[in-house]
Order: C-alpha cells, then structure tokens, then sequence
C-alpha cells in the first residue's frame, strides 16, 4: 500500500478539564459531596416500592394473564374461529373446535364452540396479538402480573382455567370487559346487534 | 499457684473485664455496623434500607450472621490451603490486637485499681504500638491474595501493600505532632493532656495535623476512597474473591473492627477524648462522671464513624497514581513541615495555638504547589497529545 492512498486522518483529542482551586483543594468538593448525602439522607423522600405489602397500580393497558370471557347467558364467548391461533407469534394457543349442540335452546345461536382451548402462559410473549385479532372480544388479557406455578403443566392454561381468571378479574374493578363487541363482531351477541344495524363504515372495532 | 493467683488477682480481673468487653462487643459492634451503614446507606439514596427482620430491620444483623456462620465452606482446589485458612485470621487479629492499648472509656492517668476501659493501662509506648499492630494487619491481605492464587486477588493484595506502606509514613507523622505536646506515647496521658477547656481539643491547634491522619487512616481501613484492594469493579473482590461464610467474615470484621480503632484514635487524639466543657474533676470520682464520660467518648465515635460512611457515598474511588501522589506529594510532605512547625513552637515556648495559622498556611502552600505540579502529574498519552486547553482538540495526524 502507498502512502499517498492514505489520508490524513483527524484524531480528536479529549482533554481532561483543568481542576480549579476548589477541586485542588479536595475539601469544599468532599463537604458538598458531603452535604448532598446528607440532604437525601433527612429529605424523607423514599422511592423504594414496598411491593408485598403495597401493590403497585397497574396501568389499564398492561398485558398480563390471558382470559376468556363469558357472555351475558355465561357460556364461553369464543366462537372457536381459530383467529388468535393464526394471529399468535408464538405459537402457543391450540383450540379444538366442535359443533354447537343444535337440538339445545342453550346453544341454538352458534355454531361452532371451543371444545378445548389452551393456552401455554410459559410460551406466551404477552404481545396481545390474540386480543386484536378476535372478533368477538372473548380473549382478553387482563392485569395479572404475578402469575407463578410450580411446574410446567401447571402453567398450561385450559378452557376453564382461563374463564376462571375471568370470573376472578372480572369484578376486581382493575378488569372491566374492555374491548367491546364492534363491527366485526355479529356472532356473539346477534340480537342487539340486529336492533343497532350495522356499524357505519370506516369504524374499527375501537370506534 | 493459687496464692500467686490469690496474688495478682485484683490486677487480673479487671484486665480479663475489658478483654471481656472487647471481644463481646467488638464483632456484635462490627455486626450492627454492617446494618447501620446499609440504612445510612439506603437513606442517602433514597431507599429505606433492610426493613423486614424485626422492627426497622433491627435483626437483620443477626440474621446475616447466622446466614454466613451456616454457610457452606467452599475451598477452592487452587489455594495454598495453610496461608488461605491463616489470612483471614490473621487479618482480624491483628485488628483486635491493636485494641489493646484503646481506652474505650475514661481511664485515670494513676492508674487506680478496679474495672479501668482499658485492656493493658499504662503502656508507655501505646499509640506506637497501635499502629505498629494494626499495621500487621496488612500480612492478613497480603497472604489472603497470594494464598488464593488468583491473579485479580493478587493485584488487590499488592495494592494494599502500596496502599500500607505509603500511608503508614504520614499516619506515623501526623502523630508525632501530638505525641511532642503530650510529652507521652501513651494515650491516656495525650488525653489528659487535652483536658480542661474546649480549645485545648488538638483540632484546634492541629487541624492539617487531623486531615493528614485522618485520610491516612481511612486508607489503613481499606474504606470507599480508598478500598482499591478491594473494588468490586476493577478487581471482583479483590483479596477476599476466594473467601466464603466465616472466613470472608473474619476479614469483613476486621475491617469494621479498623474503623472502630481509627474512629477511636481519631476522638482520642484530636477530639479530646472523655473530655467536655463542663465536665471537671477527676474522671473517676464517681459512677455517674465516669458513664458521663463514657457517653461523651462513645457519642464521639460515633460521630466519626457516621462521617467515614457518609464519606462513602460522597467521594469516588481514587485512581491508583492519584492514591500513591496524595500520599508522596500531598500527604507526606505536608505532615513533615507540619512535624517542622510543632518543633519549632515547642522548643521556643512559641503559644501553640499559633500552630493553626500555620496550618492554614501549609494548606494554602500546599494548594498553590500542587496547582504548578498538576501539569506534569499527568503523563502524555502519546506524542501526538495537544497541551491542555480547550475539551475537544482537532489535530491532524
């Protein structure tokens, strides 16, 4: 390699600031060092969160442990169409679907209902994918931070687990439903969707 | 035998009290100081500090204790086993030792008999002796990091041996200013020789005597500006990396208990000991006087000692070349000079308090010589270093 192909390279030089004379001195630097210890130490001001004892807000978007909601006859509000295991990036929702029971009154408005659903909490990212893809508002995640099992079979969330942690959170007053049923959601509550009419275009299901 | 015991027995019990005293207090202190300086610790920086054994945490010393006496004993493969088990030992037995000559409360300078705060009284050599010990204690480093065979304990132990010694020639210095106004090694007589009223405290007359004995001090106690045989960041641990439960217990008393003795040293001999205005007579007329006393010189040290840990979390860890520079060009020479200003008043009967102009003047001295020296303390990177001025220099290579 010749010399002319190299180019005069501009070096920047960081030179440490001169100390004056209050730094030179050491003393008036340590008793300021010294006075702001001293006044965090009696300022009172603690940050520490003394967290089993006082449990911390948690805001209304946090995404924690998955539910399953019931509507208003208390059947599982899925309709089993298969959305959020499509949506899911990791993988870790599986539902079995089967048929409605056609011949019982109960069930005569569906069609289709998850015959299990089960969700891995150890797998999940908590990325809320699943809640957004729903049509019928029935997965929901919920506030839950401190969610701890013993094992790992444990922590494999299946259909009446999960409603479970519905009828758990949804009176705590942190859980209310908080995705309602919008545009794309005729299944789950027909009737009143019937009387409203359809929504007006161009509104997401968050209105 | 027994009418030799019979003999020295009234001599002999109250030596065996306060050796009593010392070795009961001495690691319970050392304890609840670990718990202290986490609270002080978490109140500086907002926390609340160990809050949940006992009411305010108060048990949490005890717990510690217990949590490292019942722990494993790990033995790496790689130590020297003998020098490894020694260290630690040795490391807090000397720092004990040195306890000896320490009055912990007011002791009469005639010596009467009967309990005296004082292991061995009238030791005519005691601050020598002091020092002399609790400098020993740098063989319990040093073999701790040779012994464990692990290179980032090494360098802590070496460390700590340039720490030792270059600290020990001011501390030694700082001293004998104090030592020529008592007229006495021994430091029960450089107390009484503090006696009386308020300005006779040596910090009056003495005070760049008390700043190069206490930052000297603070670096024979391995503490936060100076624990460079120990940081965490540099040296993960440095000499006690290897140590585990009781054995890294010993060397953490020992350094507590070193703080103990130089918050001691430092209330003795600069702050008047037992002494306060208004407490008059001989110290120990009655019960009520002497607990009095005892109250003053304990309230005293604990004044320092809550200093040398408040220190901690104001002042950053010094560079190696700086250590070793305050010592040799800060420290050393400040406390020969200051050594030369004591002769001289003392031997030409000059007043001493004329002793704290000087001082001011040494400091000032001091400052001004350290300023011209700072430009050559600092060695150049490379050639192509510009000379000091703005931040940010551009030079084209």
């Amino acid at each position: 390699m010749s010399t002319e192909t190299k180019k005069a390279k501009t070096v920047k030089w960081g030179e440490e600031p001169k100390l004056g004379w209050k730094e030179a001195m050491y003393l008036p630097a340590i008793a300021s060092g010294l006075m702001t210890a001293l006044k965090h130490a009696f300022s009172g001001k603690t940050t520490t969160r003394q967290y089993p004892d006082v449990e911390p807000v948690i805001p209304a978007n946090y995404r924690g442990v998955h539910r399953l909601n019931r509507d208003e006859a208390g059947r599982v509000k899925c309709v089993a169409c298969y959305m959020c295991q499509t949506a899911c990036p990791a993988n870790c929702i599986e539902i079995i679907a089967a048929p409605a029971p056609k011949d019982d009154p109960h069930w005569k408005d569906r069609d289709k209902f998850p015959e299990t659903f089960t969700i891995d909490e150890l797998r999940c990212i908590y990325c809320g994918m699943c809640e957004e893809a729903c049509p019928v508002d029935a997965i929901e995640l919920t506030s839950v931070y401190d969610l701890t099992g013993m094992s790992r079979q444990e922590m494999i969330f299946d259909k009446e687990k999960l409603l479970a942690v519905f009828d758990e959170t949804v009176n705590s007053g942190r859980d209310p439903i908080r995705t309602h049923r919008g545009a794309l959601g005729p299944a789950s509550e027909e009737a009143s969707t019937a009387k409203q009419g359809p929504p007006p275009p161009g509104r997401g299901r968050h209105g | 035998m027994y009418d030799f015991l019979q003999q020295i027995w009234p001599t002999l019990w109250p030596t065996l009290a306060a050796i009593g005293v010392i070795l009961a207090f001495v690691p319970v202190l050392g304890l609840y100081m670990t718990f202290i300086e986490r609270k002080l610790a978490a109140y500086v920086q907002d926390r609340l500090g160990p809050n949940r054994v006992g009411p305010f945490g108060l048990f949490q010393a005890i717990a510690d204790a217990i949590k490292l006496f019942l722990k494993e004993q790990v033995i790496p493969d790689h130590v020297f086993k003998l020098l490894y088990f020694i260290a630690p030992t040795l490391s807090l037995m000397t720092a004990m030792f040195a306890l000896v000559v320490m009055p912990f409360g007011p002791v009469p300078t005639d010596y009467t008999s009967g309990f005296r705060y004082i292991v061995a009284p009238g030791i005519d050599i005691g601050i020598m002796m002091m020092i002399a010990i609790s400098s020993l204690s740098a063989y319990g480093i040093i073999l701790g990091g040779w012994a464990s065979n692990n290179k980032y304990s090494l360098y802590g132990a070496i460390r700590s041996c340039a720490q030792f010694i270059s600290y020990e020639i001011p501390l030694g210095l700082s001293i004998i200013g104090i030592v020529v106004a008592a007229g006495s090694l021994n430091i029960e007589q450089i107390v009484a020789a503090q006696g009386g009223d308020f300005w006779n405290w040596n910090i009056f007359w003495q005070p760049l005597a008390l700043i190069v004995f206490f930052t000297s001090a603070l670096a024979e106690t391995n503490r936060l500006p100076f624990d460079l045989p120990e940081c965490e960041q540099e040296l993960v641990g440095g000499f006690h990396t290897e140590y585990g439960g009781i054995k890294f217990v010993l060397f953490f008393l020992a350094e507590y208990t070193h703080v103990v003795t130089v918050s001691f040293l430092t209330a003795l001999l600069f702050f008047g000991g037992w002494h306060f205005p208004g407490l008059s007579g001989p110290v120990d007329a009655g019960l009520g006087g002497m607990l009095l006393r005892t109250f003053v010189l304990v309230a005293k040290v604990s004044m320092v000692v809550a200093f040398i840990m408040l220190l901690r979390w104001a002042l950053p860890r010094f560079r190696f070349d700086q250590l070793m520079g305050l010592a040799w060009k800060g420290l050393i020479p400040l406390g020969l000079v200051n050594l030369v200003c004591v002769a001289v008043v003392f031997t030409f009967d000059l007043p001493k308090h004329l002793l704290s102009f000087t001082a001011v003047f040494l400091f000032v001295a001091s400052l001004i010589s350290a300023r011209n020296l700072q430009s050559t303390i600092n060695m150049p990177r490379s050639a192509g270093r510009p000379k000091a001025g703005s931040i940010l220099t551009e030079v084209t290579v």
